[in-house]
């Protein structure tokens, strides 16, 4: 079935001929995304939606321009894919170029959490598609025979007597054409370059040290700074004396602002050993918290009558009430450092006529915003470069900063770049927040799950629920409530947010309750989502039979309950559009339980790059581990008590088990896959080690728990 | 400050720095080498990995003033046309996610084989152990390792 999709005059806008030639289409890569197109620096039209464009030169290459920041997910590679795919692009002649990073074309740009795919799939097919028949209509004019009889393949448009015209070729033709409003999809069985391993196009720059990454932009005249923030949250400057700091070779200025100390000079290593003789003395301002405090109110707040009620359905006090069976456990998880391999940083110049920043961030617009407030300058005098990311995780979404170094910028009236050390990033900036739960299931008596009670309380964590999520819907008494503790802790999204740890705790739990239904973990949760679909309780946000092929998929690939020298643990979860079951396994290794591997069913629809979706898979669940079983930041009267890698431990190479990926066939429109593998980690990996241990795990990190003694890591990875 | 002569990539190299001043420092702010990343400053995840006369250290932790007449070699310096074995089979693992710690990885990588070409799982985990790599790509980081020492002549 070929697809017909009808496209606007807002879609695309033909830029006619580049400056050599060739066809040059503008289109729009992201809903989120606006951006006035112009050629030869004067706009074309104001007010139109496109933030790309790709063109065809008459040496047959194809550019196609790619606007959004990239840390790692993979969209330099995977988008153009898709525009490549529709055009019958040869992709050996792709090139994939940043786009010119300016706010006068790229009004507001953005990459935020794994939604970019499931909103850019139709734009780019239709982008290439369009591109595609207009090379047709430019053949059949040359030709003189009808457009339909013409086929396209590897960037050539073929006549049915075999002979060839190549893009390049006709790009200059094309070009003249008007734009068509109607372009026909391929039918995804015909895809060739999708779902294909396709290298990233960045690669040969990234393995030759090319600089690419906002720590690595330098310009002669700038100044380097590093900036001295409370080490502890909840306080304030009360002195600072910089005076044998200012006296050291390199240093050009100290610079007090808010709760800042900038040391300014002329290298990093120089302010670097300039902060080591700077005194700053702080006083309270507000409430300066420890991790005891955290532990004592989470126990309080879980026995509090009153919480924001998030969901509820049925009767929840009658079936616990009435049931044979009652299951009350809970769960706790630390701060996490988002701790991205390169530190934040960015380059701020604040001029007399307009503000230039530059460096890693997933938000420039709201970068750009938050400076122009602070300056109390006008947006469009702000320009915002983007860099490689060197990692994200949800950090670089935050302008924090960006805005820092706008500030400096204009205080000491000079281009600088801020770099912050790890320390800095580890004690500043923010989390992702502690959260304790407690879970309740009622069953009847021959095992039914007549009641489910979860409340969630955070600090700073918002709804530390996810109330529309699996089992809601399979349960007919259900309450789900939270409170959130308001702290001078910042927190933020850190990948995959709230359910990176909901996600561990649900899966634990659910196996308890299995196992005290006397019934099998993996059939325990098919009969809920049937339960789901045939009496459904309330509105859900999950697919069933989605939930229901990941979970069959993992269990067939697994070879679930068959393996009688290994322990297996089950988990499943669904977050941010796609679906993941996981199972791992514990083997018994001369009386030692190893955790040997873990595998994992997803389903993200239509895989685009199988390369890039098995990494973002594979990275995931490493992530998950690696922090379920290492990460922690604890505070001590508001100070962060883990300030490097020393002692925040991330996963190493020698402690990764086996993965092993797979993917859900199912020709369903693409959802992304940068978060969704790693929540359900946590939760396999506990189950597993119960079933290889008898022991229950509850708390993050694993590592420090009793449970864990003697379990080893990554064996044979 | 003091004015120090170092072979960076088979270059020699003047710079006028601290005695003190991380090697790291002087390839990023004095040589203009940004391939050698900044993690942590303390040794302990590997981004900044060279090589010193072949050896696989962490530059971060290791004062221009104890260079000397050794040999630098950086990511930049490791092949001509960026295709030693372990570059290539980098590329053909599509090893990098976000890349930023994979100059490092590469460069553990390549004084590990230079000395032992055909190294057991155990001695490439011992040589590896000491990178991290945030985004999780240590899979393909031994598939690539292995891939290169069947590269190496």
């Amino acid at each position: 079935m070929e697809t017909l999709s009808k496209t606007s005059r807002r879609d695309f806008l033909k830029l006619g001929l580049t400056a050599g030639g060739g066809l040059m289409l503008s289109f729009n890569w992201s809903d989120s995304v606006a951006a006035i197109m112009n050629t030869s620096g004067e706009a074309l039209a104001a007010n139109v939606d496109f933030n790309s464009y790709l063109s065809i030169s008459p040496d047959d290459v194809v550019t196609i321009f790619s606007p959004n920041p990239e840390l790692g997910q993979n969209i330099k590679t995977s988008f153009p894919m898709v525009v490549a795919e529709e055009l019958d692009a040869d992709w050996k002649k792709v090139k994939v170029v940043q786009a010119a990073l300016d706010v006068k074309k790229y009004d507001r740009q953005l990459t935020g959490g794994s939604g970019a795919v499931p909103h850019s799939w139709e734009r780019l097919r239709k982008a290439g598609a369009t591109a595609r028949q207009m090379l047709i209509e430019a053949a059949a004019k040359i030709w003189n025979v009808a457009a339909s009889t013409l086929t396209t393949a590897n960037g050539f448009v073929i006549h049915p007597n075999g002979t060839k015209l190549s893009y390049g070729a006709l790009a200059t033709d094309a070009a003249a054409l008007t734009v068509p409003t109607e372009v026909k999809l391929k039918n995804p069985k015909d895809f060739k370059l999708i779902g294909t391993v396709v290298p990233n196009v960045d690669n040969k720059e990234m393995i030759t040290g090319k600089p690419l990454y906002g720590l690595d932009f330098y310009r002669e005249g700038m100044l380097h700074a590093m900036i001295q923030r409370p080490p502890s949250f909840g306080t304030k400057i009360k002195s600072v004396d910089a005076t044998a700091a200012k006296a050291l070779p390199g240093i050009v200025d100290v610079v007090t602002f808010k709760n800042n100390v900038a040391i300014v000079g002329k290298s990093t290593w120089e302010i670097m050993k300039a902060r080591k003789v700077l005194k700053v003395e702080y006083e309270n301002a507000g409430n300066v918290e420890s991790t005891s405090d955290h532990d004592k109110l989470f126990k309080e707040l879980l026995d509090k009558p009153e919480a924001t009620v998030r969901r509820k359905d049925g009767d929840v006090e009658t079936a616990f009430k009435n049931a044979a069976t009652v299951i009350k456990r809970e769960y706790q998880c630390p701060f996490l450092s988002h701790a991205p391999m390169e530190p934040m940083n960015f380059f701020a110049h604040v001029k007399a006529d307009g503000v230039e920043l530059i460096g890693p961030t997933q938000t420039p617009d709201r970068a750009r915003m938050a400076t122009a407030q602070l300056l109390g300058i006008a947006p469009e005098k702000i320009t915002v470069e983007l860099t490689r990311l060197g990692g994200g995780f949800g950090r670089r979404l935050q302008a924090d900063y960006v805005v820092e170094a706008a500030e400096l910028s204009k205080l000491i009236n000079a281009p600088v770049k801020v770099t912050w050390s790890r320390e800095d990033d580890m004690m500043g900036g923010s989390y992702r927040p502690a959260v304790r739960y407690r879970f309740e299931a009622a069953l009847d008596t021959t095992g039914n799950l007549i009641g489910y009670k979860l409340r969630g309380v955070g600090v700073n964590a918002g709804n530390s629920t996810r109330e529309d999520n699996f089992p809601s819907g399979a349960v007919a008494n259900l309450l789900i409530d939270s409170i959130d503790h308001q702290s001078p802790i910042t927190t933020g999204a850190w990948r995959a947010p709230i359910t990176n740890f909901l996600a561990f705790a649900e899966q634990a739990f659910l196996d308890e309750v299995a196992l005290a239904a006397k019934k099998d973990p993996v059939q325990f949760r098919l009969d809920l989502l049937d339960k789901a679909k045939q009496t459904p309780t309330g509105a859900i946000k999950y697919d069933i039979d989605r939930m229901k092929s990941v979970i069959n998929l993992a269990a067939e690939k697994s070879g679930w309950g068959k393996k009688k020298n290994l322990a297996q643990g089950f988990s499943v979860y669904f977050s941010h559009r796609s679906y993941v079951a996981q199972v791992a396994e514990v083997e018994m290794v001369s009386g030692n339980p190893v955790l040997k591997k873990i595998i994992a069913a997803s389903d993200c629809g239509i895989v685009i790059n199988l390369s890039g979706a098995k990494q973002q898979v594979a990275g995931g669940i490493v992530d998950g581990l690696g922090h379920a079983l290492y990460g922690q930041v604890t505070f001590k009267d508001g100070a962060a008590e883990q300030r490097n890698f020393n002692n925040y431990k991330l996963i190493r190479y020698n402690e990764v088990p086996q993965v092993e990926v797979h993917f859900v066939d199912n020709g369903i429109d693409p959802t992304g896959l940068g978060e969704p593998a790693l929540p359900p980690t946590g939760g396999a990996v506990a189950n597993a080690i119960f079933k290889a241990t008898g022991k229950r795990l509850y708390n993050q990190p694993f590592t420090l728990q009793e449970e864990m003694k003697g379990v080893k890591l990554g064996q044979k990875m | 400050m003091a004015a120090y002569s170092i072979n960076v990539n088979g270059e020699t190299k003047k710079v006028d720095v601290a005695s003190d001043t991380p090697l790291l420092w002087v390839l990023r702010d004095s040589l203009g080498l940004v391939g050698t990343k900044y993690g942590c400053g303390i040794a302990q995840c590997g981004a900044c990995t060279v090589h010193l006369n072949g050896t696989a250290v962490r530059s971060c932790a290791l004062p221009i003033s104890a260079i000397g007449t050794s040999k630098v070699t950086t990511i930049e310096g490791l092949s001509k046309e960026g295709d030693h074995p372990v570059q290539q089979a980098w590329q053909e693992v599509d090893v990098p996610q976000c890349g930023y710690c994979q100059a490092g990885q590469i460069m553990s990588a390549a004084a590990l084989l230079a000395k032992n070409a055909k190294p057991t799982e155990e001695q490439i985990a011992t040589a590896m152990n000491g990178n991290i790599c945030r985004c999780g790509t240590y899979h393909r980081i031994k598939e690539a390792v292995v891939l290169a020492s069947s590269k190496m002549k």
